[in-house]
């Protein structure tokens, strides 16, 4: 993945000196230091970061945390007081009038909070607007900007004004506007937080299907962690200017980087941002045509488990727990087919967990089983629970359950 | 007892009297002089345009104006002040005035609006603007219509110069306010999709600001009418020297009739620029709408925006 946009050292004053402000905070004095000695405000303070393409990269951070200011220095609506920001190895910082211009009429789209639609534009005029300025012939910018309101699914509403619209419609419009000019690069200002929850949601799927289909390299602004979560491939947590961890959504729940992110993670549902493989046992199982009934009583005692599968020819055919060995127990004539129930729960290993409570109810291990039906581990219920009630509080490390197993599930995830 | 003026007076009316007869008029006669040529020309055209068209023809297109952009009472309204203005024996006085005050506010404003965008975008020309349009906002127009005669003589252009000082701060002032009152997030967005600074302007700040400044055009309009009998006092013509004579004369009937003029048509010109500064659905059905109806027979005239029955 080639890198759309580096931002180093990067750095906000607000004020009439800033110089004198990143020097302060250069020797170490705090964000509130320099507001008492300058009267001046540091709104983002040496954020680095890259964004790959075709990634979507969410800052998060509570109001205040400065990170409206950070996703307008991408495309200069603010001017950076410190740093660099490359696009496409470009100094942005540097560029002239005409250069910036062109990548903002190309390059670059923005969706913003409260959609920012021309109340004075029709529908199709406030999307047509981004080529309008780029001077692109009425008949092109027509039919590209109904082809982007096709995209979300508002073409009927093409010749409304903005509003006519519901909120939600109206930034699908500021969505399509951004889309219209078919930019590499989309910022998006919490462009869903003015929302109410429902259609919020819907949005975000929509959003990520959108990104499947077009692949943009995407900086998302929001302050609801749970919207970051669902959408980011990689998220930072933003703090008084700073950026505090950047990492997945698994390394933010899992492992915190300090208590501030922990507080934050909390209240998380744990179930939405873990998938099946991290919880995930090595893969054991019993074969009917080699192994017998005290085959299987041993097996269990030796991994200590309550129940084991039993693959047929490669096939997952059923499990086998230790109760049903037990009524079986003084018959010697029984095999491990009379002992076994067919019916296993299955899941898949990108699943989320919260989609397996349904499986996990039986509480029989579940068997996790690829896209090309290979039994590849083991889901106790246990373990799901576990992982639901771990302490966020105190930092964990990703690799916590780095026994064997775990170890051995993940070669054979990979092989 | 004693106050400073005994001892010593400031001689200013004499300065500013070698200012602006020793320096200013043999030094810039010229450009004042040619100053009043767009106006005179101007003037000209539109008195004898309205002069050469026929009294129902002009009152029966303005009543349809006001009918496309206001109501059909409006329209109702136009009609009969007109007839009342034309019985009343002030027809041609009220076309010459008409003119006058169109000159006057067409200058206003191919200079008021391009001050109040530079004003709008520049705090600083706004700080030194604003003094200059409080002066001219406060100064009693008698103060300068002396030195507006010795610049520019007597006659309708000075009258009209002395009609567009007093009546270009409203526009100015909300050109500069409607454009200043544009969204921050709109001005944003566009330069956010690439725009120059010049096609955020003419796409976002005057399209949005344009309700305003249609106000402000209005107050622009309504103070060139008021100045209609103090323009007359330099040699201006039309209702104001109908109203001035009477004053002279102490002919109290010819006063109210120049009076009574001005007065209906005020009304009927702010009427009719108040219909096209507000953008709200017209209330009866418009012009077009009605005509249109009258070939449908059967079905009402409706309002088109909400389709609802108009009674």
């Amino acid at each position: 993945m080639t890198d759309k946009i580096q931002v180093k050292n990067l750095s906000k004053v607000f004020g009439d000196d800033p110089d004198t402000a990143l020097a302060m905070i250069r020797d170490g004095k705090t964000k509130d230091d320099v507001l008492a000695e300058t009267g001046q405000t540091i709104g983002v303070q040496s954020v680095d970061f890259t964004v790959g393409e075709g990634e979507v990269f969410v800052v998060m951070g509570l109001s205040g945390s400065g990170k409206s200011t950070l996703v307008r220095m991408l495309n200069r609506l603010i001017e950076a007081s410190d740093g660099e920001i490359f696009v496409d190895g470009e100094d942005l910082r540097r560029a002239n009038e005409a250069t910036l211009r062109r990548l903002r009429l190309d390059k670059v789209a923005m969706v913003f909070q409260h959609f920012a639609l021309f109340p004075h534009k029709s529908v199709r005029e406030n999307v047509e607007y981004g080529l309008k300025v780029a001077g692109v012939s009425a008949d092109e910018r027509r039919k590209r900007a109904l082809d982007a309101l096709d995209k979300v699914g508002l073409s009927a509403w093409a010749d409304r004004r903005p509003s006519a619209l519901s909120g939600g419609m109206q930034q699908r419009v500021g969505l399509a506007r951004g889309l219209a000019v078919d930019p590499e690069i989309l910022l998006m200002d919490e462009p869903f937080s003015a929302l109410d929850p429902l259609i919020r949601r819907d949005m975000q799927n929509e959003l990520l299907e959108l990104q499947r289909e077009l692949k943009k390299t995407i900086v998302f602004i929001t302050h609801d962690l749970d919207e970051a979560l669902i959408l980011g491939d990689r998220i930072a947590i933003m703090k008084e200017g700073r950026f505090v961890q950047v990492g997945t959504a698994e390394e933010i729940v899992g492992n915190p980087a300090d208590d501030y992110v922990a507080a934050f993670t909390q209240d998380v549902d744990r179930a939405r941002v873990f998938d099946v493989q991290s919880v995930m046992k090595a893969p054991e199982s019993l074969d009917p045509a080699q192994d017998g009934v005290a085959d299987a009583r041993r097996r269990l005692d030796e991994l200590s488990r309550d129940a084991l599968h039993v693959m047929r020819g490669g096939e997952l055919a059923g499990i086998v727990t230790r109760r049903a060995l037990a009524e079986t127990e003084g018959n010697g004539d029984a095999t491990l087919e009379d002992v076994m129930s067919p019916d296993a729960p299955t899941a898949r290993p990108d699943t989320h967990l919260f989609t397996i409570y349904g499986a996990c109810a039986s509480g029989l291990p579940v068997a996790v089983i690829d896209g090309d039906g290979r039994f590849v581990g083991v889901v106790t219920p246990e373990s799901v629970f576990d992982l639901l009630a771990q302490d966020n509080n105190t930092p964990q490390h990703e690799d916590a359950p780095a026994d064997k197993e775990a170890a051995e599930a993940a070669s054979v995830l990979s092989a | 007892m004693w106050q400073p003026s005994d001892t010593f007076e400031i001689p200013l009316d004499t300065w500013v009297e070698s200012a602006i007869k020793g320096w200013l008029v043999p030094n810039f006669r010229d450009v004042f002089q040619a100053i009043q040529v767009p106006i005179t020309v101007v003037l000209e055209g539109l008195d004898m345009a309205l002069q050469a068209i026929p009294m129902p023809v002009f009152a029966i297109a303005v009543a349809l104006v006001a009918w496309a952009v206001a109501s059909r009472g409006l329209a109702l309204f136009t009609l009969i002040s007109l007839a009342i203005v034309d019985l009343i024996g002030v027809w041609t006085q009220t076309m010459t005035t008409l003119a006058m005050i169109l000159t006057a506010v067409l200058f206003c404003a191919i200079v008021g609006v391009p001050l109040g965008i530079a004003a709008a975008r520049r705090d600083g020309f706004e700080k030194g603007l604003r003094p200059v349009l409080d002066i001219m906002q406060t100064i009693p127009p008698f103060v300068y219509l002396v030195p507006i005669v010795m610049l520019f003589g007597v006659g309708m252009a000075p009258g009209i110069i002395a009609t567009i000082i007093f009546a270009l701060p409203p526009i100015i002032r909300l050109t500069n306010l409607g454009i200043r009152s544009v969204p921050e997030d709109l001005i944003e967005a566009a330069f956010a999709f690439g725009s120059s600074p010049r096609q955020v302007l003419w796409e976002v700040q005057l399209p949005l600001a344009l309700r305003t400044i249609m106000a402000g055009l209005n107050q622009t309009l309504m103070l060139a009418l008021s100045m209609a009998v103090i323009a007359a006092l330099i040699g201006a013509g039309g209702l104001g020297l109908t109203v001035y004579t009477g004053l002279g004369r102490l002919d109290v009937g010819a006063a109210t009739e120049g009076g009574l003029g001005i007065v209906l048509l005020a009304m009927i010109l702010d009427r009719i620029t108040q219909a096209l500064g507000s953008d709200s659905p017209t209330k009866t059905p418009g012009f077009l709408e009605t005509l249109k109806s009258f070939f449908r027979l059967g079905t009402p005239a409706t309002s088109p925006e909400t389709g609802r029955r108009v009674s």
